[in-house]
């Protein structure tokens, strides 16, 4: 056995899928080649936002050469009652929102299902529908709670008196648009019975979780669901619980007794697969001529469907950044007309720091403090609403290392008065926070017959490059060599783990794999290797047993803009991220995820907005051409940078999630050096020219 | 039909409505092109059509009888991967990977074109002085990427291109 000194952990191999990747030999869900003649389903969307579907005429297109089937709210098979009324697909003739799949066409080849489910005709009982969210929403009340079990208000101290006694105050309203997950891969699912036994090829970030939802469903037994998800093509939150195209697949194959690929158009996925909910948040701070805060209130309002309730945590991330004499946070969701919104990269802390952090920058401007040194002000020495002590948190070094390396220090905070030519220019500064999660998880590991180890693990790839650090964690585990290990993931029969969700996929998995590699290390030593070794764990036990501190990661995001003295375009060529995110497992990943969150930040900040047509009740932008994501031309110098943070209370690794603080104070960033490029603050989400002319100096 | 796909020639029989992407996936068991809009606006499907960079979802198969197209599959030569994969992976110039073999398809498509002297939007002069920084994210915009690896994209661009 090798023994070695040097810890995988820490180093920054390439990715282990990385060659095919870039040869195109990774296969993603449904593109599997060993199953014969497969069929093809195309999802008939509903043309009404509200009302009932009252007739399907099947028989036009039944008959068409090659139409297996045609599923409707009549025919289609009864399922059982999901946890996830979303999944409830077909089962009764309700529309709740425009959009929503009310028909499916099966057939011999994609052409024929899309060509019969586009002539498909539906009659509509059509009633008035209420898709706009709006500030004094008559339907706007209060959830029992928000994501995932957040108390829905929380009150601490008296905010009227300390905001009226108040030397300076900030009361704003700010507005973040719906915005739209668009993985590059499309939600896909190929679904296979074998018997009573099914077989699920698909696109989401957690194999087991879907395994539970779907044999609950279908009424089998958890062991006759199989689902595989090897390569994700991106996610971030949509394809986090089990969607409804893995049911119609699965629906249909078990119909036409073969194999069915449900690949969703990319039009589909700005309606049915969850978005970012629009918020209008208002909030109000309180400080001493010093900028020192004496009340902060966020109050959020926000949008769910009527098929469910998602209530997301906008406010949550204020309950724990500052210090403060008193705290209000409350949330307001009205069940609208509209699809139903769910996660999507940091939801709450993505949308509710775009708020607070601007009213920061604010506060920093009403009182003549630096934005850098007016967060450092109000650093608490514990979490602020809780009492309890932070695991870490390295806020303010984080601040300092970027402001350092940013040239913070020349900074002249008067807005609207440098120029480049006839470009105006600014920078700005934002702080980020994450929780540092984790969830419970299952691995084995076993000493291969021909040498070398396997560690298995149903954790999913989505592109954070889990498979290369599970491995570099495997390694060190069994103190071997990386070449030595070899981990597999993506599979719903490694027992169950937590999601690729939530930034908890390293603190999570690597937790069970190191467990798994110190048991069958030891075994090793014990017995020696006879080959047949194996260790099933479970951190369960030692996961709840996690208490006594507030478990959060930090960052400081800085970023420059440069907005058109004519035009009011908006370019930002340089962004700074630097975080404390404890133990780095592998720089090149991180690194490479860090500045992707920093990246859609960027195309939040300047470009997405799905626009709501209220007379359809429709996103009427439903494409990349009407949806513009940040393309390589308007990204520039992006960096991220992390300060050395040993956390012993986070985990065993010592690892925070990464996923999602990348993307948390980027928005504002920008909107702060838009403020001080320009002097134009825009409050409403996305910094759209046609919101800076005007107000630019002359 | 017959297609010829990476110097191969490829009996087809094909739905007059297949695309050339439709007819490489669902066919011909080339799953390296990916499909990510399926209109022509992500680039995941970008091959190369008698040489030149194309959405392989807005062409119809049958008017691709008698051209050549190449695919990610056949990039990689026997001596092992091609500089622009090889870059890719050594600057982590991708995350999940689904767009990649498009970046990497039009990257390779891209680099001829400079090579011959096209300019581009971003061009100031009718020549281009060089590869630079806002040539590659100019030229190389018709491929989103929804991770962000535009970062290790331009570095990895940028390396090949000093390289030749």
């Amino acid at each position: 056995m090798t023994a070695i000194t040097t810890r995988a952990v820490g180093s920054s191999p390439t990715r282990i899928e990385g060659t095919a990747k870039v040869t195109g030999a990774a296969r993603y869900s449904t593109e599997q080649d060993h199953l014969g003649d497969v069929a093809y389903l195309w999802p008939v969307p509903a043309t009404i936002a509200k009302g009932r579907v009252e007739a399907v005429d099947s028989d036009a297109v039944a008959g068409l050469p090659g139409v297996l089937a045609v599923l409707t709210p009549d025919n289609a098979p009864r399922l059982e009652t999901p946890d996830d009324a979303e999944l409830a697909v077909l089962q009764d003739h309700e529309v709740s929102y425009r959009g929503q799949f009310v028909a499916a066409v099966v057939a011999t080849s994609l052409e024929t299902a899309r060509e019969a489910a586009a002539s498909l005709h539906i009659t509509y009982a059509e009633v008035p529908h209420d898709s706009e969210l709006t500030e004094n929403h008559p339907k706007l009340s209060k959830p029992e709670k928000v994501n995932p079990a957040f108390p829905t208000d929380t009150e601490d101290g008296d905010v009227d008196a300390a905001l009226a006694a108040a030397a300076v105050t900030v009361d704003a309203t700010y507005r973040t648009p719906p915005v739209h997950n668009n993985p590059m891969e499309p939600h896909a699912s190929l679904a296979v019975w074998l018997g009573h036994e099914l077989t699920l090829y698909d696109s989401l970030q957690g194999a087991f979780a879907a395994q539970q939802a779907l044999a609950k469903l279908f009424a089998l037994p958890p062991a006759s669901v199989h689902v595989i998800n090897e390569h994700v093509g991106g996610g971030f939150g949509s394809k986090g619980t089990v969607r409804l195209g893995a049911v119609l697949a699965a629906m249909a194959a078990r119909e036409v007794g073969r194999p069915v690929k449900v690949v969703l158009g990319r039009q589909h996925m700005f309606t049915v697969v969850g978005y970012r909910t629009p918020t209008i948040q208002r909030v109000r701070l309180g400080a001493d001529a010093d900028g020192q805060l004496t009340a902060i209130e966020h109050a959020a309002i926000e949008q769910t469907s009527t098929v469910l309730e998602f209530a997301e945590q906008t406010t949550v991330a204020t309950r724990i950044m500052y210090a403060a004499g008193s705290r209000r946070t409350s949330h307001r969701l009205a069940a609208l007309d509209v699809p139903t919104p769910r996660w999507m990269r940091a939801p709450g802390e993505c949308p509710g720091m775009f708020a607070l952090e601007s009213a920061m920058d604010e506060l920093a401007v009403a009182t003549g403090v630096d934005p850098v040194e007016i967060r450092i002000r109000n650093e608490p020495d514990v979490e602020p609403e809780s009492g309890k002590p932070f695991s870490s948190r390295n806020l303010v070094a984080c601040l300092r290392e970027g402001a350092e390396r940013f040239g913070w220090a020349a900074r002249d905070p008067r807005p609207g008065v440098r120029r480049d030519g006839r470009w105006l220019v600014g920078t700005g500064v934002a702080a980020s926070t994450y929780p540092s999660y984790v969830g419970p998880s299952t691995a084995s590991a076993a000493a291969e017959p021909g040498g070398g180890f396997v560690v298995r693990i149903s954790a999913a790839d989505i592109g954070t490059g889990a498979r290369t650090v599970l491995t570099q964690i495997a390694a060190d585990a069994l103190r071997v060599r990386v070449e030595e290990v070899r981990v597999e993931i993506g599979d719903s029969s490694f027992g169950q783990a937590a999601l690729a969700g939530g930034s908890m996929g390293t603190a999570s998995w690597g937790w069970a794999v190191t467990r798994a590699g110190e048991r069958l290390r030891a075994a090793l030593d014990e017995h020696g290797g006879d080959g047949r070794l194996e260790v099933h764990v479970d951190t369960a036990e030692e996961v709840k047993a996690r208490t006594g501190f507030a478990y959060h990661a930090f960052g400081a995001q800085y970023a420059e803009a440069r907005v058109d003295l004519d035009t009011g375009e908006v370019r930002v060529p340089r962004l700074l991220g630097v975080f404390g995110v404890g133990r780095i497992v592998n720089p090149r990943t991180a690194r490479s995820q860090l500045i992707g969150g920093m990246t859609m930040g960027l195309s939040m900040a300047l470009h997405e907005e799905g626009v709501l047509d209220p007379a359809f009740g429709d996103y009427v932008n439903h494409d990349f051409a009407g949806y513009h994501v940040a393309a390589a031309a308007d990204v520039a110098d992006i960096d991220a940078v992390w300060v050395d943070e040993q956390d012993e209370h986070v985990n065993p690794l010592g690892v925070k999630g990464i996923g999602e603080i990348g993307i948390v104070g980027t928005a504002a960033a920008v909107a702060n050096a838009v403020f001080h490029a320009t002097g134009v603050r825009v409050r409403d989400l996305p910094i759209r020219l046609d919101k800076l002319l005007g107000g630019l100096p002359g | 039909m017959q297609l010829s796909v990476n110097g191969q020639s490829r009996d087809l029989e094909l739905d007059n409505r297949t695309t050339l992407l439709d007819a490489l996936r669902e066919h011909l068991g080339l799953i390296g092109s990916k499909k990510g809009c399926d209109h022509g606006q992500c680039g995941a499907c970008t091959v190369l059509l008698d040489g030149r960079r194309t959405n392989a979802c807005l062409v119809l198969a049958v008017t691709c009888a008698g051209r050549e197209v190449a695919t990610i599959e056949g990039l990689a030569g026997p001596d092992g991967l091609h500089p622009v994969q090889q870059a890719f992976v050594e600057h982590d110039g991708f995350q999940c990977g689904y767009c990649t073999p498009g970046q990497i398809m039009s990257a390779v498509g891209m680099l001829e074109e400079f090579e011959r002297g096209w300019p581009s939007a971003v061009t100031g002069e009718v020549q281009p002085a060089g590869l630079t920084a806002p040539e590659i994210r100019e030229r190389m915009s018709g491929n989103l990427c929804r991770c962000g690896a535009y970062v290790g994209i331009l570095a990895a661009l940028t390396d090949v291109a000093s390289r030749s």
